[in-house]
C-alpha cells in the first residue's frame, strides 16, 4: 500500500517522535510512504481567510491527484482541513472555480476523490485489525488507558466522515487489539485545548486539566493520542508551564503509534519514545 | 593621486560601516533577552563566548569544519540545488579571487610570484577566466530567478546599485582590457619606455605586435616581410616576452579587442583605457564603500553567521548572547528568497497578498523594526504575517546564510505581542464587543471592496437560511467545552453561542464580532455536531473571525497593556 505522506508542519520542528514512531509501525506492514515537501495544511490560517485555507488543502490535495496517491495524516487538524477542502470544493462551484485558476497557474488541478486518510482509518481499516494483532509481541495485558479522540477528525462528520460523531470505536478497536483496557471516560470526545494555545493560554490550560482529570478519575494509567497537536499539547505544553506543575504525572501521554510499536516489539529508540517529556515506560500492567 | 585617494576615502567608509554594522549586533535588540544589559556587557559576553569557541579544542574542530565545508566549500548548498551550488561559487571565487589576486595584485600576487606581470601568462588568462565565472554566475542568477517562480518582492534599493556597480566593474575592466590590447600610443609608450628610441627597431616590433598581438596601427605596418617580422620576433623576445604572453589568452578581452580593432585609432586620442580605467577604478572604490551598506555585506556577515551557528544555534546560546546572533543573523541575509520558496504558508500569500507572509521579506521589515525605522503599518503587516507563520522549520533548514530563522521569528512574536502588535486574538481583547461593534459601524463605509476572490468564497453569516432553522433551544451551548469551562459565561464571554446565532438572525453581526465568545472558540465543532437543525455554529464562528481580520487591522496605542487571557 502507498500513500503520500503528509506530516504537516508541526511535526518535523516540534515532535520528530510522532514522525518516528509512525514511520517505524507502518514499515512493519509494508506500508510504502511517498514524500514531497507540502505545504501547510491551512488550518492555522482559517482564522484569518477561509479561501486561504481552502487553497492550501486543496493544492495538497491537488499534488495527490497528480501522482495519484491517497493521502495519510498522523494529524487530525491537517486531516480535518483537508476533509473541509474537499467538502467545499464540491459544494461551491464558485470556490471551486476560483481555487482551479489559482491551482493552473502551477500546472496543478483538483480533482475530487482524492482518499485522505488519517493514520487510525489506516491502521483499522486498510491494514485491519487482524494483521495487527498478528504483529503484537508484548502484550498490555489489561493495561487502562484512555484514548483520546480529539475533535477535528470526529467532527463534524458530514464532512470528515471518519467514525460515528457520538459513538466513536475506531481508536479503541485498535488499542485492544495490544491488550490493552480503553477506560469510558465522560470528557472522552472533548477538545484537548491546543487550538487556544498562544490564544488564551489560561482557557487552553484549564481545558486540558479537565481532560486529565476525566481521564484520571476513570482510571486510565496512559493517555493514548493521535493527533500532533493533541499530543504537544498533552505532553510539551503541559510540562513546560514555569508557574505550574506537571497536572496527573501518573498519566503521561504518549502516541498512538509509539504505544503500538512498543507492543510490537520495536525499539523506545525507534519510537523516540526518549523525545517525549513525560517519560512513560511501559511496564505490564 | 586623485584615485588612490578615492581609495583610501573607500576603504575608509568602508572600515567605518563594517564596524557600525558590527555595533549594532551589540546594541540592538530583538526578543525578551538581554534586557537591562548595555553595549559593554553584551560585547563582553559575545567575544567570551566567540573566543571559546575558537580556544576549545572540540569546538575548533567544529569550527575548521565549518570554515572548509559551509564557507569554502558551500556543500550544504550544494546538497540542496547543483545549479545554485554551481552560480554561487562561480560568483564566490570569481569575485574573491579577483578581489585578492587582481585588485590586490601588487600586494599579494607579485609578492607571491616574482616573475608577476598582469599580462603574463597563467595570470592573464586566469583574470579573463575569474571574469567568465562572475559573468556566468550574474547571468544564471537573473534567468533562474525568472525561471523557478520563486515567490518575492521589490528589490531594495541598495541592492540595485551593489548590481549595478558590480556589473560596471566587470564590464569595464573587460573594455578597459580590449582597449589596452588594441592600443598604438601605449605601444609608442611601452616601446620607447622598454626598448629604446631606435625607429627601425619599433618598425620591426611592430609588424610583430600588430600581427600576433592585436595591436591596430594607422597606417598598418608593411605585411609579407618576414625578415622585419623574424627580427621584431627576436625584439619580443628579447624586450617584452617577459611580461607579455599573447592575448588571446585573454578569452574576455580579446575577441572585444578585435572587435574593436577598426575604430581603436580613431578613438584612441580620446585615451578610452584612462576613461575605462578610472571607470573601473571607481567602480571597486563604489562597491567598497558600499559593502557594508547593501547585501555584498553578506561576504563578512555569512562566514560569521555560519561560524556562530556550528557553535550551537541560539537556545543553546546565554540568553545575553541571542539578541547578537539575532542581528548578525539579519545582516547575513542576502534576500535570495530560497526560504520563500520552501516556505510552507508561501500558499497563502497567493491569496492574502501581504508580502511579508514570507520569510525573505520578513528579514527585511525585521531589521527595520529592530532599527527603530518602520511605520505602524508596517507593524501591523509584520505581525500579520508573523502569526501566519507556523513555525514549521523549513526556512531554517534551507537558509544558505546559516540564519536561525526560525528563532528570529520566535523572537520577534515576543516582542510584538509585548508592544502592542499581537496575534488578532491579543489585540481584539483591548476593547469592549459594544467597541468593536462601534468601530464595525463606522468602518462600514471603508471595508476594502470584496475582490473576485471573496464573492467566490462561502458566505454563512450574511445568509438568512444559514440560521433561520435555528430554534433557541441551547443545545450548543450546553455541548461547548469553553462555555463549560466558565463560572459566568455572561462575564467571560459576552454571549454563548446560541446567543450569537440569535444576534445573526436578528442582523445585529457587528455586534458579535468583539464578542469573548467568537475568540475563545476552540474549534471543536460540537455545537455544529450536535445541532438538532443543521445550523452550521462554528462555520460562522470561523466566519466572523474572518471578518473580523478582515475590518479591523490592529490600532495599538503607545504604552497599551493587554489585559492578562
Amino acid at each position: 500500500m502507498r500513500y503520500l505522506y503528509f506530516p504537516g508542519c508541526k511535526i518535523a520542528s516540534h515532535l520528530p517522535q510522532y514522525d518516528l514512531a509512525t514511520r517505524s509501525v507502518l514499515g512493519a506492514f509494508d506500508i510504502s510512504l511517498d514524500s514531497a515537501e507540502l505545504n501547510c495544511c491551512g488550518y492555522p490560517a482559517r482564522d484569518l481567510d477561509f479561501t486561504a485555507a481552502v487553497f492550501s488543502s486543496a493544492r495538497i490535495l491537488a499534488v495527490a491527484a497528480k501522482k495519484e496517491l491517497p493521502i495519510l495524516c498522523p494529524c487530525k487538524c491537517c486531516f480535518g482541513s483537508l476533509k473541509h477542502a474537499d467538502y467545499w470544493l464540491r459544494h461551491q462551484p464558485g470556490l471551486r472555480h476560483r481555487i482551479a485558476a489559482m491551482l493552473r497557474e502551477e500546472d496543478l488541478s483538483w480533482e475530487p476523490g482524492v482518499p485522505v486518510r488519517h493514520l487510525l482509518s489506516v491502521l483499522v481499516e486498510d491494514v485491519g485489525l487482524d494483521r495487527v494483532r498478528e504483529k503484537i509481541r508484548k502484550p498490555y495485558t489489561g493495561l487502562p488507558v484512555a484514548v483520546h479522540y480529539g475533535c477535528h477528525a470526529l467532527r463534524p462528520a458530514e464532512v470528515t466522515r471518519f467514525d460515528d460523531p457520538l459513538a466513536p470505536t475506531i481508536f479503541e478497536k485498535l488499542v485492544q487489539t495490544t491488550g490493552a483496557d480503553p477506560v469510558d471516560w465522560p470528557l472522552r470526545l472533548d477538545c484537548c485545548g491546543y487550538p487556544l494555545w498562544g490564544k488564551n493560554d489560561r482557557l487552553s490550560l484549564k481545558l486540558m486539566e479537565k481532560k486529565l482529570s476525566s481521564a484520571h478519575m476513570a482510571g486510565a494509567r496512559v493517555l493514548i493520542t493521535a493527533c500532533t497537536y493533541c499530543q504537544l499539547q498533552f505532553d510539551t505544553v503541559r510540562s513546560g508551564q514555569e508557574t505550574l506543575p506537571i497536572l496527573f504525572p501518573e498519566l503521561p501521554a504518549v502516541l498512538v503509534t509509539q504505544f503500538l510499536g512498543v507492543a510490537m516489539g520495536q525499539s523506545a529508540g525507534a519510537l523516540g519514545l526518549e523525545r517525549n517529556h513525560i517519560a512513560w515506560t511501559a511496564s505490564p500492567a | 593621486m586623485f584615485l588612490k585617494l578615492c581609495a583610501y576615502l573607500a576603504l575608509s567608509i568602508c572600515l567605518a560601516g563594517v564596524f557600525h554594522r558590527g555595533l549594532r549586533w551589540f546594541t540592538l535588540r530583538i526578543g525578551p533577552e538581554a534586557e537591562g544589559a548595555g553595549f559593554l556587557d553584551r560585547f563582553k559576553a559575545g567575544a567570551k563566548a566567540f573566543g571559546a569557541m575558537i580556544v576549545n579544542p572540540r569546538r575548533l574542530g567544529s569550527v575548521l569544519w565549518t570554515l572548509l565545508f559551509e564557507v569554502l566549500l558551500q556543500v550544504h548548498i550544494l546538497k540542496q540545488n547543483t545549479w545554485r551550488w554551481l552560480t554561487h561559487m562561480a560568483l564566490f571565487y570569481g569575485i574573491l579571487l579577483l578581489v585578492v589576486l587582481h585588485a590586490l595584485d601588487n600586494w599579494i600576487t607579485a609578492r607571491i610570484f616574482s616573475n608577476y606581470a598582469s599580462t603574463l601568462n597563467p595570470f592573464l588568462f586566469l583574470r579573463n577566466l575569474l571574469g567568465v565565472l562572475v559573468v556566468f554566475g550574474v547571468a544564471t542568477v537573473v534567468i533562474r530567478r525568472r525561471a523557478d517562480g520563486r515567490p518575492r518582492s521589490k528589490k531594495r534599493a541598495s541592492d540595485r546599485v551593489a548590481l549595478v556597480l558590480l556589473s560596471l566593474l566587470i564590464v569595464s575592466g573587460v573594455v578597459l582590457e580590449a582597449f589596452k590590447i588594441v592600443s598604438p600610443s601605449i605601444f609608442e609608450t611601452m616601446a620607447r619606455d622598454y626598448m629604446g628610441d631606435d625607429p627601425d627597431e619599433i618598425a620591426a616590433l611592430k609588424v610583430y605586435w600588430a600581427k600576433d598581438f592585436g595591436v591596430a596601427f594607422e597606417p598598418p605596418p608593411p605585411a609579407g616581410d618576414n625578415d622585419l617580422l623574424a627580427s621584431g620576433q627576436k625584439l619580443h623576445q628579447d624586450y617584452c616576452a617577459s611580461c607579455h604572453s599573447k592575448p588571446q589568452a585573454a578569452v574576455l578581452s580579446y575577441p572585444l579587442a578585435r572587435a574593436l580593432k577598426p575604430v581603436a585609432v580613431r578613438l584612441d586620442r580620446l585615451r578610452p583605457d584612462l576613461v575605462f580605467y578610472y571607470l573601473h577604478y571607481l567602480a571597486a572604490c563604489g562597491a567598497l564603500a558600499l559593502l557594508p551598506f547593501s547585501k555584498l555585506f553578506h561576504l563578512l556577515s555569512a562566514p560569521l553567521s555560519l561560524l556562530v551557528r556550528s557553535g550551537g544555534d541560539a537556545a543553546s546560546d546565554l540568553p545575553i548572547n541571542r539578541p547578537a546572533r539575532r542581528v548578525l543573523g539579519l545582516d547575513a541575509c542576502t534576500h535570495c528568497g530560497v526560504c520563500s520558496l520552501h516556505c510552507a504558508v508561501s500558499p497563502i500569500y497567493r491569496v492574502i497578498s501581504n508580502p511579508l507572509i514570507l520569510p525573505s521579506e520578513k528579514t527585511g521589515a525585521l531589521a527595520a523594526i529592530a532599527g527603530g525605522d518602520i511605520s505602524e503599518a508596517g507593524c501591523a503587516a509584520f505581525s500579520e504575517g508573523s502569526f501566519i507563520c507556523t513555525g514549521c522549520g523549513r526556512c531554517t533548514r534551507f537558509c544558505p546564510s546559516g540564519i536561525d530563522l526560525q528563532d528570529l521569528w520566535q523572537a520577534s512574536r515576543i516582542d510584538l505581542k509585548r508592544t502592542g502588535f499581537g496575534s488578532v486574538h491579543d489585540w481584539i481583547r483591548t476593547r469592549s464587543a459594544a467597541e468593536w461593534a462601534q468601530i464595525a459601524r463606522a468602518r462600514k463605509a471603508v471595508v476594502k471592496p470584496a475582490t473576485a476572490l471573496d464573492r467566490a468564497t462561502v458566505s454563512l453569516a450574511d445568509n438568512p437560511e444559514s440560521f433561520s432553522a435555528c430554534v433557541q433551544c441551547t443545545t450548543c451551548t450546553s455541548v461547548c467545552p469553553v462555555v463549560a469551562a466558565s463560572d459566568d459565561p455572561k462575564r467571560d464571554l459576552d454571549m454563548t453561542p446560541q446567543q450569537v446565532m440569535n444576534l445573526l438572525r436578528l442582523q445585529l453581526k457587528d455586534m458579535a464580532l468583539g464578542c469573548r465568545m467568537v475568540w475563545d472558540c476552540v474549534t471543536c465543532y460540537k455545537c455544529q455536531e450536535h445541532c438538532p437543525q443543521g445550523v452550521r455554529v462554528a462555520d460562522i464562528l470561523y466566519e466572523l473571525r474572518n471578518e473580523a481580520c478582515r475590518r479591523f487591522t490592529v490600532i495599538p496605542k503607545k504604552g497599551v497593556k493587554l489585559p492578562d487571557a
